[in-house]
Protein backbone atom coordinates (compact mmCIF):
# COMPACT_ATOMS: atom_id res chain seq x y z
CA UNK A 1 0.00 0.00 0.00
CA UNK A 2 2.75 2.41 0.99
CA UNK A 3 4.80 1.74 -2.17
CA UNK A 4 1.76 2.42 -4.34
CA UNK A 5 1.11 5.79 -2.75
CA UNK A 6 4.76 6.79 -2.96
CA UNK A 7 4.77 5.86 -6.65
CA UNK A 8 1.72 8.04 -7.08
CA UNK A 9 3.48 10.85 -5.24
CA UNK A 10 6.46 10.57 -7.57
CA UNK A 11 4.18 10.74 -10.59
CA UNK A 12 2.52 13.80 -9.17
CA UNK A 13 5.89 15.51 -8.73
CA UNK A 14 6.94 14.55 -12.26
CA UNK A 15 3.68 15.92 -13.69
CA UNK A 16 4.16 19.29 -12.02
CA UNK A 17 7.88 19.37 -12.77
CA UNK A 18 7.01 19.06 -16.46
CA UNK A 19 4.12 21.52 -16.48
CA UNK A 20 5.41 24.37 -14.31
CA UNK A 21 8.41 25.36 -16.50
CA UNK A 22 6.30 24.97 -19.64
CA UNK A 23 3.56 27.16 -18.18
CA UNK A 24 6.13 29.82 -17.23
CA UNK A 25 7.54 29.81 -20.78
CA UNK A 26 4.01 30.16 -22.15
CA UNK A 27 3.19 33.06 -19.84
CA UNK A 28 6.49 34.80 -20.53
CA UNK A 29 5.52 36.72 -23.73
CA UNK A 30 2.32 38.00 -22.12
CA UNK A 31 4.17 39.03 -18.98
CA UNK A 32 6.87 40.78 -21.03
CA UNK A 33 4.20 42.56 -23.07
CA UNK A 34 2.96 44.04 -19.81
CA UNK A 35 6.47 44.79 -18.51
CA UNK A 36 7.54 46.50 -21.76
CA UNK A 37 4.40 48.62 -21.72
CA UNK A 38 5.47 50.10 -18.39
CA UNK A 39 9.10 50.76 -19.34
CA UNK A 40 10.66 53.88 -20.77
CA UNK A 41 12.22 53.69 -24.23
CA UNK A 42 15.69 53.79 -22.63
CA UNK A 43 14.69 50.99 -20.30
CA UNK A 44 13.57 48.69 -23.12
CA UNK A 45 16.80 49.27 -25.00
CA UNK A 46 19.18 49.06 -22.05
CA UNK A 47 21.57 46.13 -21.74
CA UNK A 48 20.22 44.82 -18.41
CA UNK A 49 17.52 42.20 -17.98
CA UNK A 50 14.37 43.70 -16.48
CA UNK A 51 11.54 41.32 -15.63
CA UNK A 52 9.44 43.51 -13.37
CA UNK A 53 7.14 46.39 -14.35
CA UNK A 54 8.17 50.02 -14.12
CA UNK A 55 5.88 53.08 -14.03
CA UNK A 56 5.84 54.57 -17.55
CA UNK A 57 2.54 53.10 -18.81
CA UNK A 58 0.72 56.44 -18.97
CA UNK A 59 3.63 58.22 -20.65
CA UNK A 60 3.83 55.42 -23.22
CA UNK A 61 0.13 55.65 -23.83
CA UNK A 62 0.37 59.40 -24.44
CA UNK A 63 3.01 58.72 -27.11
CA UNK A 64 0.86 56.02 -28.71
CA UNK A 65 -2.17 58.32 -28.72
CA UNK A 66 -0.10 61.03 -30.39
CA UNK A 67 1.29 58.60 -33.00
CA UNK A 68 -1.92 56.90 -34.19
CA UNK A 69 -4.92 58.21 -32.25
CA UNK A 70 -5.34 54.92 -30.48
CA UNK A 71 -8.45 55.85 -28.49
CA UNK A 72 -10.44 56.62 -31.61
CA UNK A 73 -9.21 53.40 -33.23
CA UNK A 74 -10.20 51.43 -30.12
CA UNK A 75 -13.66 53.03 -30.12
CA UNK A 76 -14.09 52.00 -33.76
CA UNK A 77 -12.97 48.47 -32.91
CA UNK A 78 -15.44 48.18 -30.03
CA UNK A 79 -18.38 49.48 -32.06
CA UNK A 80 -17.54 47.30 -35.06
CA UNK A 81 -17.12 44.16 -32.94
CA UNK A 82 -20.40 44.83 -31.12
CA UNK A 83 -22.36 45.49 -34.32
CA UNK A 84 -20.80 42.52 -36.08
CA UNK A 85 -21.55 40.17 -33.18
CA UNK A 86 -25.16 41.33 -32.89
CA UNK A 87 -25.84 41.09 -36.62
CA UNK A 88 -24.04 37.80 -37.07
CA UNK A 89 -25.89 36.17 -34.16
CA UNK A 90 -29.20 37.43 -35.57
CA UNK A 91 -28.54 36.26 -39.14
CA UNK A 92 -26.97 32.92 -38.28
CA UNK A 93 -29.49 31.92 -35.62
CA UNK A 94 -32.35 32.65 -38.03
CA UNK A 95 -30.66 30.61 -40.75
CA UNK A 96 -29.79 27.83 -38.29
CA UNK A 97 -33.41 27.78 -37.12
CA UNK A 98 -34.70 27.40 -40.68
CA UNK A 99 -32.27 24.56 -41.42
CA UNK A 100 -33.13 22.78 -38.18
CA UNK A 101 -36.90 23.21 -38.16
CA UNK A 102 -38.29 23.02 -41.67
CA UNK A 103 -38.38 20.77 -44.69
CA UNK A 104 -38.15 22.97 -47.76
CA UNK A 105 -37.21 23.06 -51.41
CA UNK A 106 -33.47 23.62 -51.84
CA UNK A 107 -32.50 22.64 -48.29
CA UNK A 108 -30.02 20.05 -49.50
CA UNK A 109 -28.38 22.54 -51.83
CA UNK A 110 -28.06 25.22 -49.15
CA UNK A 111 -26.53 22.80 -46.64
CA UNK A 112 -24.20 21.23 -49.17
CA UNK A 113 -23.01 24.67 -50.34
CA UNK A 114 -22.27 25.79 -46.79
CA UNK A 115 -20.51 22.56 -45.80
CA UNK A 116 -18.71 22.15 -49.10
CA UNK A 117 -17.10 25.58 -49.02
CA UNK A 118 -16.51 25.76 -45.26
CA UNK A 119 -12.80 25.01 -45.29
CA UNK A 120 -11.87 27.11 -48.33
CA UNK A 121 -9.11 29.56 -47.45
CA UNK A 122 -10.15 33.16 -46.90
CA UNK A 123 -7.65 34.25 -49.56
CA UNK A 124 -9.95 32.78 -52.21
CA UNK A 125 -12.60 35.43 -51.47
CA UNK A 126 -10.62 38.41 -50.26
CA UNK A 127 -9.61 39.73 -53.69
CA UNK A 128 -13.14 39.88 -55.20
CA UNK A 129 -14.44 41.23 -51.88
CA UNK A 130 -11.89 44.01 -52.08
CA UNK A 131 -12.62 44.78 -55.74
CA UNK A 132 -16.36 44.82 -55.09
CA UNK A 133 -16.37 46.88 -51.90
CA UNK A 134 -13.51 49.30 -52.60
CA UNK A 135 -13.49 49.66 -56.38
CA UNK A 136 -17.00 48.90 -57.66
CA UNK A 137 -18.92 50.53 -54.83
CA UNK A 138 -16.28 52.88 -53.41
CA UNK A 139 -17.20 51.80 -49.89
CA UNK A 140 -13.69 51.57 -48.49
CA UNK A 141 -13.08 53.41 -45.22
CA UNK A 142 -16.70 53.02 -44.14
CA UNK A 143 -18.48 51.25 -41.29
CA UNK A 144 -20.27 49.12 -43.87
CA UNK A 145 -16.97 47.76 -45.16
CA UNK A 146 -15.82 46.80 -41.68
CA UNK A 147 -19.05 45.21 -40.49
CA UNK A 148 -21.00 43.66 -43.38
CA UNK A 149 -18.62 41.58 -45.58
CA UNK A 150 -17.29 39.49 -42.66
CA UNK A 151 -20.90 38.44 -41.89
CA UNK A 152 -20.57 35.66 -44.49
CA UNK A 153 -19.04 33.43 -41.77
CA UNK A 154 -21.13 30.24 -41.77
CA UNK A 155 -19.81 28.81 -38.52
CA UNK A 156 -22.73 30.27 -36.57
CA UNK A 157 -25.27 28.77 -38.97
CA UNK A 158 -24.04 25.23 -38.36
CA UNK A 159 -23.58 25.85 -34.65
CA UNK A 160 -27.10 27.25 -34.21
CA UNK A 161 -28.63 24.59 -36.46
CA UNK A 162 -27.12 21.92 -34.24
CA UNK A 163 -28.32 23.73 -31.13
CA UNK A 164 -31.92 23.89 -32.35
CA UNK A 165 -31.82 20.30 -33.57
CA UNK A 166 -30.91 19.06 -30.12
CA UNK A 167 -33.99 20.68 -28.58
CA UNK A 168 -37.07 18.48 -28.15
CA UNK A 169 -39.28 19.09 -31.19
CA UNK A 170 -42.52 18.47 -29.24
CA UNK A 171 -41.94 21.79 -27.53
CA UNK A 172 -42.29 23.67 -30.79
CA UNK A 173 -45.03 21.39 -32.12
CA UNK A 174 -47.13 22.09 -29.04
CA UNK A 175 -46.90 25.80 -29.83
CA UNK A 176 -47.77 25.14 -33.47
CA UNK A 177 -50.91 23.22 -32.45
CA UNK A 178 -51.92 26.27 -30.44
CA UNK A 179 -51.61 28.28 -33.64
CA UNK A 180 -48.58 30.34 -32.59
CA UNK A 181 -46.84 31.98 -35.55
CA UNK A 182 -43.45 30.57 -36.59
CA UNK A 183 -41.48 33.76 -35.94
CA UNK A 184 -42.97 33.94 -32.44
CA UNK A 185 -41.97 30.32 -31.76
CA UNK A 186 -38.42 31.16 -32.90
CA UNK A 187 -38.26 34.38 -30.92
CA UNK A 188 -39.96 33.34 -27.68
CA UNK A 189 -39.32 29.59 -27.43
CA UNK A 190 -36.28 28.70 -29.55
CA UNK A 191 -33.99 31.66 -28.85
CA UNK A 192 -34.40 31.73 -25.05
CA UNK A 193 -33.62 28.01 -24.91
CA UNK A 194 -30.51 28.61 -27.02
CA UNK A 195 -29.07 31.18 -24.62
CA UNK A 196 -25.92 29.23 -23.61
CA UNK A 197 -25.11 28.50 -27.26
CA UNK A 198 -25.66 32.15 -28.19
CA UNK A 199 -23.33 33.20 -25.38
CA UNK A 200 -20.57 30.92 -26.65
CA UNK A 201 -21.11 32.02 -30.24
CA UNK A 202 -21.15 35.73 -29.34
CA UNK A 203 -17.85 35.47 -27.50
CA UNK A 204 -16.14 33.77 -30.42
CA UNK A 205 -17.58 36.24 -32.96
CA UNK A 206 -16.63 39.25 -30.86
CA UNK A 207 -13.09 37.94 -30.46
CA UNK A 208 -12.84 37.29 -34.21
CA UNK A 209 -13.89 40.83 -35.03
CA UNK A 210 -11.80 42.45 -32.30
CA UNK A 211 -8.63 40.72 -33.51
CA UNK A 212 -9.44 40.81 -37.25
CA UNK A 213 -6.46 42.26 -39.07
CA UNK A 214 -6.19 41.50 -42.79
CA UNK A 215 -9.60 42.72 -43.98
CA UNK A 216 -9.61 46.01 -41.98
CA UNK A 217 -6.00 46.55 -43.10
CA UNK A 218 -7.04 46.29 -46.75
CA UNK A 219 -10.33 48.09 -46.66
CA UNK A 220 -9.92 50.80 -44.01
CA UNK A 221 -6.45 52.19 -44.43
CA UNK A 222 -7.39 55.84 -43.86
CA UNK A 223 -6.12 56.85 -40.39
CA UNK A 224 -9.53 58.22 -39.36
CA UNK A 225 -11.22 54.84 -39.96
CA UNK A 226 -8.53 52.42 -38.77
CA UNK A 227 -9.39 49.73 -36.23
CA UNK A 228 -7.10 49.32 -33.25
CA UNK A 229 -5.10 46.34 -34.62
CA UNK A 230 -4.57 48.16 -37.94
CA UNK A 231 -3.49 51.35 -36.16
CA UNK A 232 -1.07 49.42 -33.98
CA UNK A 233 0.20 47.36 -36.91
CA UNK A 234 0.95 50.55 -38.86
CA UNK A 235 3.62 51.40 -36.27
CA UNK A 236 5.39 48.03 -36.37
CA UNK A 237 8.25 48.22 -38.84
CA UNK A 238 8.71 51.98 -38.74
CA UNK A 239 12.31 52.89 -37.92
CA UNK A 240 11.71 55.73 -35.48
CA UNK A 241 8.93 54.45 -33.30
CA UNK A 242 8.17 54.15 -29.61
CA UNK A 243 8.19 50.47 -28.66
CA UNK A 244 6.87 51.38 -25.24
CA UNK A 245 3.90 52.93 -27.01
CA UNK A 246 3.36 49.87 -29.20
CA UNK A 247 3.44 47.62 -26.15
CA UNK A 248 0.89 49.84 -24.38
CA UNK A 249 -1.41 49.34 -27.36
CA UNK A 250 -0.77 45.60 -27.36
CA UNK A 251 -1.73 45.45 -23.68
CA UNK A 252 -4.88 47.49 -24.31
CA UNK A 253 -5.89 45.11 -27.10
CA UNK A 254 -5.09 41.98 -25.10
CA UNK A 255 -6.04 42.73 -21.48
CA UNK A 256 -9.83 43.06 -22.05
CA UNK A 257 -9.90 39.73 -23.89
CA UNK A 258 -7.84 38.04 -21.16
CA UNK A 259 -10.25 39.34 -18.51
CA UNK A 260 -13.20 38.11 -20.59
CA UNK A 261 -11.43 34.79 -21.01
CA UNK A 262 -10.90 34.32 -17.28
CA UNK A 263 -14.49 35.31 -16.52
CA UNK A 264 -16.09 33.24 -19.27
CA UNK A 265 -13.58 30.43 -19.80
CA UNK A 266 -16.33 27.80 -20.03
CA UNK A 267 -18.02 29.60 -22.94
CA UNK A 268 -14.71 30.20 -24.72
CA UNK A 269 -13.77 26.55 -24.50
CA UNK A 270 -17.26 25.48 -25.60
CA UNK A 271 -17.09 27.87 -28.56
CA UNK A 272 -13.65 26.70 -29.64
CA UNK A 273 -14.40 22.98 -29.38
CA UNK A 274 -17.71 23.51 -31.20
CA UNK A 275 -15.99 25.63 -33.83
CA UNK A 276 -13.50 22.87 -34.48
CA UNK A 277 -16.06 20.08 -34.64
CA UNK A 278 -18.02 21.69 -37.42
CA UNK B 1 -42.65 17.24 -41.57
CA UNK B 2 -44.62 19.14 -44.14
CA UNK B 3 -43.01 21.34 -46.75
CA UNK B 4 -42.61 24.94 -45.51
CA UNK B 5 -40.50 26.51 -48.20
CA UNK B 6 -41.85 30.04 -47.75
CA UNK B 7 -41.40 30.14 -43.98
CA UNK B 8 -37.92 28.65 -44.26
CA UNK B 9 -36.72 31.24 -46.76
CA UNK B 10 -38.16 34.05 -44.69
CA UNK B 11 -35.70 33.01 -42.00
CA UNK B 12 -32.86 32.17 -44.38
CA UNK B 13 -32.87 35.10 -46.79
CA UNK B 14 -31.00 37.72 -44.73
CA UNK B 15 -28.08 35.36 -44.16
CA UNK B 16 -28.17 33.93 -47.67
CA UNK B 17 -27.84 37.42 -49.17
CA UNK B 18 -24.59 38.08 -47.29
CA UNK B 19 -23.40 34.54 -47.90
CA UNK B 20 -23.95 34.78 -51.65
CA UNK B 21 -22.56 38.31 -52.00
CA UNK B 22 -19.44 37.93 -49.85
CA UNK B 23 -18.64 34.24 -50.04
CA UNK B 24 -20.13 32.30 -52.97
CA UNK B 25 -19.82 35.02 -55.59
CA UNK B 26 -16.21 35.86 -54.64
CA UNK B 27 -15.29 32.16 -54.78
CA UNK B 28 -16.55 31.98 -58.36
CA UNK B 29 -15.24 35.42 -59.26
CA UNK B 30 -11.67 34.82 -58.11
CA UNK B 31 -11.61 31.55 -60.05
CA UNK B 32 -12.52 33.53 -63.18
CA UNK B 33 -10.04 36.27 -62.28
CA UNK B 34 -7.26 33.69 -62.09
CA UNK B 35 -7.46 33.35 -65.88
CA UNK B 36 -7.36 37.08 -66.63
CA UNK B 37 -4.49 39.39 -67.33
CA UNK B 38 -5.50 42.14 -64.89
CA UNK B 39 -2.55 44.32 -65.71
CA UNK B 40 -3.85 45.28 -69.13
CA UNK B 41 -6.32 48.16 -69.41
CA UNK B 42 -9.15 45.77 -70.28
CA UNK B 43 -8.90 42.57 -68.33
CA UNK B 44 -8.40 39.93 -70.99
CA UNK B 45 -8.35 36.15 -70.90
CA UNK B 46 -4.70 35.13 -70.65
CA UNK B 47 -3.91 32.29 -68.23
CA UNK B 48 -0.29 32.33 -69.40
CA UNK B 49 0.41 35.38 -67.21
CA UNK B 50 -1.35 33.86 -64.19
CA UNK B 51 -1.29 30.06 -64.04
CA UNK B 52 1.57 29.93 -66.52
CA UNK B 53 3.63 32.36 -64.45
CA UNK B 54 3.23 30.21 -61.32
CA UNK B 55 5.33 27.54 -62.98
CA UNK B 56 8.27 29.81 -63.72
CA UNK B 57 8.18 32.50 -61.02
CA UNK B 58 11.11 31.93 -58.60
CA UNK B 59 9.43 34.23 -56.05
CA UNK B 60 6.41 31.93 -55.99
CA UNK B 61 8.62 28.84 -55.68
CA UNK B 62 10.39 30.52 -52.76
CA UNK B 63 7.11 31.35 -50.98
CA UNK B 64 5.80 27.82 -51.58
CA UNK B 65 9.02 26.30 -50.26
CA UNK B 66 8.99 28.49 -47.12
CA UNK B 67 5.35 27.66 -46.43
CA UNK B 68 5.93 23.92 -46.79
CA UNK B 69 9.02 24.08 -44.55
CA UNK B 70 7.02 25.82 -41.83
CA UNK B 71 4.20 23.32 -42.33
CA UNK B 72 6.41 20.25 -42.09
CA UNK B 73 8.29 21.45 -39.01
CA UNK B 74 5.71 23.46 -37.11
CA UNK B 75 2.53 21.38 -37.38
CA UNK B 76 3.97 18.07 -36.04
CA UNK B 77 5.78 19.83 -33.17
CA UNK B 78 2.68 21.77 -32.20
CA UNK B 79 0.26 18.82 -32.42
CA UNK B 80 2.60 16.59 -30.38
CA UNK B 81 2.96 19.33 -27.80
CA UNK B 82 -0.80 19.94 -27.73
CA UNK B 83 -1.47 16.23 -27.22
CA UNK B 84 0.97 16.04 -24.32
CA UNK B 85 -0.41 19.25 -22.83
CA UNK B 86 -4.01 18.04 -23.06
CA UNK B 87 -3.08 14.71 -21.45
CA UNK B 88 -1.22 16.40 -18.59
CA UNK B 89 -3.98 18.99 -18.08
CA UNK B 90 -6.53 16.16 -17.95
CA UNK B 91 -4.67 14.34 -15.16
CA UNK B 92 -6.67 13.99 -11.95
CA UNK B 93 -3.47 14.55 -9.96
CA UNK B 94 -3.03 18.10 -11.24
CA UNK B 95 -3.12 20.95 -8.72
CA UNK B 96 -4.04 24.54 -9.66
CA UNK B 97 -5.66 23.30 -12.86
CA UNK B 98 -7.22 26.70 -13.62
CA UNK B 99 -3.84 28.42 -13.50
CA UNK B 100 -2.26 25.95 -15.92
CA UNK B 101 -5.21 26.17 -18.28
CA UNK B 102 -4.90 29.94 -18.26
CA UNK B 103 -1.19 29.76 -19.11
CA UNK B 104 -1.69 27.57 -22.17
CA UNK B 105 -5.10 28.73 -23.36
CA UNK B 106 -4.58 32.50 -22.96
CA UNK B 107 -2.69 32.91 -26.30
CA UNK B 108 -5.93 31.86 -28.04
CA UNK B 109 -7.47 35.27 -27.29
CA UNK B 110 -4.36 37.33 -28.12
CA UNK B 111 -4.59 39.16 -31.44
CA UNK B 112 -2.05 38.70 -34.21
CA UNK B 113 -0.79 42.28 -34.08
CA UNK B 114 -0.30 42.33 -30.31
CA UNK B 115 1.60 39.07 -30.15
CA UNK B 116 3.61 39.80 -33.28
CA UNK B 117 4.78 43.05 -31.69
CA UNK B 118 5.95 41.31 -28.52
CA UNK B 119 7.76 38.54 -30.38
CA UNK B 120 9.46 41.05 -32.61
CA UNK B 121 10.71 42.98 -29.62
CA UNK B 122 11.73 39.88 -27.64
CA UNK B 123 13.78 38.53 -30.53
CA UNK B 124 15.51 41.82 -31.32
CA UNK B 125 19.17 41.14 -32.05
CA UNK B 126 20.83 43.73 -29.83
CA UNK B 127 18.25 44.54 -27.18
CA UNK B 128 15.89 41.57 -27.19
CA UNK B 129 15.25 39.83 -23.90
CA UNK B 130 15.91 36.42 -25.50
CA UNK B 131 19.47 37.28 -26.50
CA UNK B 132 20.05 39.00 -23.14
CA UNK B 133 19.03 35.78 -21.38
CA UNK B 134 21.16 33.67 -23.70
CA UNK B 135 24.09 35.95 -22.86
CA UNK B 136 23.66 35.04 -19.18
CA UNK B 137 24.15 31.42 -20.25
CA UNK B 138 27.19 32.56 -22.30
CA UNK B 139 25.45 31.86 -25.60
CA UNK B 140 26.51 34.42 -28.22
CA UNK B 141 23.74 36.68 -29.51
CA UNK B 142 21.71 35.10 -32.34
CA UNK B 143 20.70 37.45 -35.18
CA UNK B 144 17.11 36.18 -34.90
CA UNK B 145 15.46 38.46 -37.42
CA UNK B 146 18.35 39.01 -39.81
CA UNK B 147 19.47 35.43 -40.40
CA UNK B 148 17.20 33.42 -42.72
CA UNK B 149 17.13 30.22 -40.66
CA UNK B 150 16.78 31.98 -37.33
CA UNK B 151 13.95 34.11 -38.72
CA UNK B 152 12.14 30.94 -39.79
CA UNK B 153 12.66 29.58 -36.28
CA UNK B 154 11.10 32.72 -34.79
CA UNK B 155 8.02 32.33 -37.00
CA UNK B 156 7.70 28.67 -35.99
CA UNK B 157 8.13 29.47 -32.29
CA UNK B 158 5.59 32.29 -32.48
CA UNK B 159 2.94 30.25 -34.30
CA UNK B 160 3.45 27.33 -31.91
CA UNK B 161 3.04 29.63 -28.91
CA UNK B 162 -0.14 31.10 -30.35
CA UNK B 163 -1.88 27.87 -31.45
CA UNK B 164 -0.69 24.97 -29.22
CA UNK B 165 -3.29 25.80 -26.56
CA UNK B 166 -6.04 26.06 -29.15
CA UNK B 167 -5.31 22.52 -30.30
CA UNK B 168 -4.95 21.35 -26.70
CA UNK B 169 -8.51 22.60 -26.03
CA UNK B 170 -9.83 20.47 -28.89
CA UNK B 171 -7.80 17.41 -27.87
CA UNK B 172 -8.84 17.87 -24.24
CA UNK B 173 -12.49 17.75 -25.32
CA UNK B 174 -11.66 14.51 -27.15
CA UNK B 175 -9.92 13.08 -24.09
CA UNK B 176 -12.88 13.84 -21.87
CA UNK B 177 -15.18 11.90 -24.18
CA UNK B 178 -13.17 8.69 -23.59
CA UNK B 179 -15.14 6.69 -20.97
CA UNK B 180 -13.36 6.32 -17.63
CA UNK B 181 -14.07 2.57 -17.33
CA UNK B 182 -11.74 1.81 -20.24
CA UNK B 183 -8.85 2.97 -18.06
CA UNK B 184 -10.23 1.29 -14.95
CA UNK B 185 -10.34 -2.04 -16.77
CA UNK B 186 -6.78 -1.53 -18.05
CA UNK B 187 -5.51 -0.62 -14.58
CA UNK B 188 -7.14 -3.74 -13.11
CA UNK B 189 -5.35 -5.77 -15.77
CA UNK B 190 -2.08 -4.21 -14.62
CA UNK B 191 -1.44 -2.09 -17.73
CA UNK B 192 0.98 0.74 -16.90
CA UNK B 193 0.01 4.40 -17.37
CA UNK B 194 2.53 4.84 -20.15
CA UNK B 195 1.23 1.85 -22.06
CA UNK B 196 -2.35 3.05 -21.48
CA UNK B 197 -1.41 6.36 -23.14
CA UNK B 198 0.10 4.70 -26.21
CA UNK B 199 -2.34 1.81 -26.63
CA UNK B 200 -5.64 3.29 -25.43
CA UNK B 201 -5.53 7.09 -25.41
CA UNK B 202 -3.68 7.77 -28.66
CA UNK B 203 -5.68 5.34 -30.84
CA UNK B 204 -8.97 6.68 -29.46
CA UNK B 205 -7.78 10.25 -30.01
CA UNK B 206 -6.82 9.64 -33.62
CA UNK B 207 -9.89 11.28 -35.21
CA UNK B 208 -9.47 14.38 -33.03
CA UNK B 209 -5.75 14.63 -33.76
CA UNK B 210 -6.39 14.26 -37.50
CA UNK B 211 -8.93 17.07 -37.19
CA UNK B 212 -6.33 19.28 -35.46
CA UNK B 213 -3.77 18.51 -38.15
CA UNK B 214 -6.25 19.42 -40.89
CA UNK B 215 -7.19 22.72 -39.18
CA UNK B 216 -3.51 23.54 -38.66
CA UNK B 217 -2.58 22.73 -42.26
CA UNK B 218 -5.32 25.02 -43.56
CA UNK B 219 -4.18 27.73 -41.16
CA UNK B 220 -0.48 27.40 -42.00
CA UNK B 221 -1.15 27.52 -45.73
CA UNK B 222 -2.64 30.98 -45.10
CA UNK B 223 0.10 32.27 -42.79
CA UNK B 224 0.31 36.02 -43.28
CA UNK B 225 0.43 38.26 -40.20
CA UNK B 226 3.47 36.66 -38.58
CA UNK B 227 5.91 37.10 -41.50
CA UNK B 228 4.24 40.43 -42.31
CA UNK B 229 4.77 41.88 -38.84
CA UNK B 230 7.39 39.85 -36.95
CA UNK B 231 9.96 39.41 -39.71
CA UNK B 232 9.10 42.70 -41.42
CA UNK B 233 7.36 41.67 -44.69
CA UNK B 234 8.95 38.24 -44.97
CA UNK B 235 12.50 39.26 -44.23
CA UNK B 236 15.42 39.05 -44.17
CA UNK B 237 15.20 39.42 -47.94
CA UNK B 238 12.45 36.98 -48.89
CA UNK B 239 13.60 34.31 -46.40
CA UNK B 240 10.29 34.08 -44.52
CA UNK B 241 7.93 35.07 -47.30
CA UNK B 242 4.94 32.74 -47.19
CA UNK B 243 2.28 32.08 -49.83
CA UNK B 244 -0.14 34.32 -47.93
CA UNK B 245 2.31 37.20 -47.85
CA UNK B 246 3.28 36.69 -51.51
CA UNK B 247 -0.40 36.79 -52.45
CA UNK B 248 -0.87 39.96 -50.40
CA UNK B 249 2.02 41.68 -52.16
CA UNK B 250 0.80 40.63 -55.62
CA UNK B 251 -2.83 41.59 -54.97
CA UNK B 252 -2.53 44.72 -52.86
CA UNK B 253 1.00 45.89 -53.58
CA UNK B 254 1.20 45.29 -57.32
CA UNK B 255 -2.61 45.19 -57.79
CA UNK B 256 -2.15 42.12 -59.98
CA UNK B 257 -5.49 40.55 -59.07
CA UNK B 258 -5.38 37.82 -61.72
CA UNK B 259 -2.04 36.42 -60.65
CA UNK B 260 -2.98 36.75 -56.97
CA UNK B 261 -6.20 34.80 -57.61
CA UNK B 262 -4.19 31.98 -59.17
CA UNK B 263 -2.05 31.96 -56.02
CA UNK B 264 -5.20 31.89 -53.88
CA UNK B 265 -6.52 28.85 -55.71
CA UNK B 266 -3.13 27.17 -55.44
CA UNK B 267 -3.27 27.71 -51.67
CA UNK B 268 -6.79 26.24 -51.61
CA UNK B 269 -5.82 23.24 -53.74
CA UNK B 270 -2.74 22.48 -51.63
CA UNK B 271 -4.72 22.83 -48.39
CA UNK B 272 -7.35 20.43 -49.69
CA UNK B 273 -4.84 17.89 -51.02
CA UNK B 274 -2.72 17.88 -47.85
CA UNK B 275 -5.87 17.63 -45.70
CA UNK B 276 -7.14 14.68 -47.73
CA UNK B 277 -3.78 12.91 -47.39
CA UNK B 278 -3.99 13.40 -43.63
CA UNK B 279 -7.56 12.15 -43.50
CA UNK B 280 -6.50 9.12 -45.54
CA UNK B 281 -3.49 8.40 -43.33
CA UNK B 282 -5.59 8.81 -40.21
CA UNK B 283 -8.57 6.78 -41.40
CA UNK B 284 -9.96 3.99 -39.24
CA UNK B 285 -8.36 0.73 -40.29
CA UNK B 286 -10.14 -2.57 -40.01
Amino acid sequence: MRSKSSAEFRRKIALHAALVPLALIWLFPLWMMFVFSTMSENGIFSPGIVLTPSDQFVQNFVVLERDVGFLRATTISILVAAAYTLLSVALTSMAGWALASYRFVGKGVVLATILGTLTLPYFVVVIPQFIMVARDFGLDNTWFALIVPPLFNSLGVLFMRQTFQMMPGELFDAARVEGVKEWRIFLFVGLPLARPAIAALSIILFLHSWNNYLWPLLINSKPAMMTAPVALGSLIGLTKVSWGGIMTGAVMLTAPMLILFVALQRHFVAGISAGAVK
Amino acid sequence: MRLRTQTAYAFLTPYLLVFLAFWIWPIANSFWLSFLNTRSANWTFNPRVTWGRLLVDPAFANALWNTLIILVIQVPIMIALATVLATLLNSSMLKARGLFRFAFFAPVVVGEVAYAAVFRLMFNHEFGIINKMLAVASVPAIPWLSSPNAAMAVIIIAVTWRWAGYNAIIILAGLQSIPEDVYEAATLDGVSKTRQFFFITLPLLRPVIVLCVVISVIGTMQLFSEPFLITNRGGPGQATETLGLFLYRQAFGAFNFGYASAIAYTIAALAIVISLINLWLGRERE
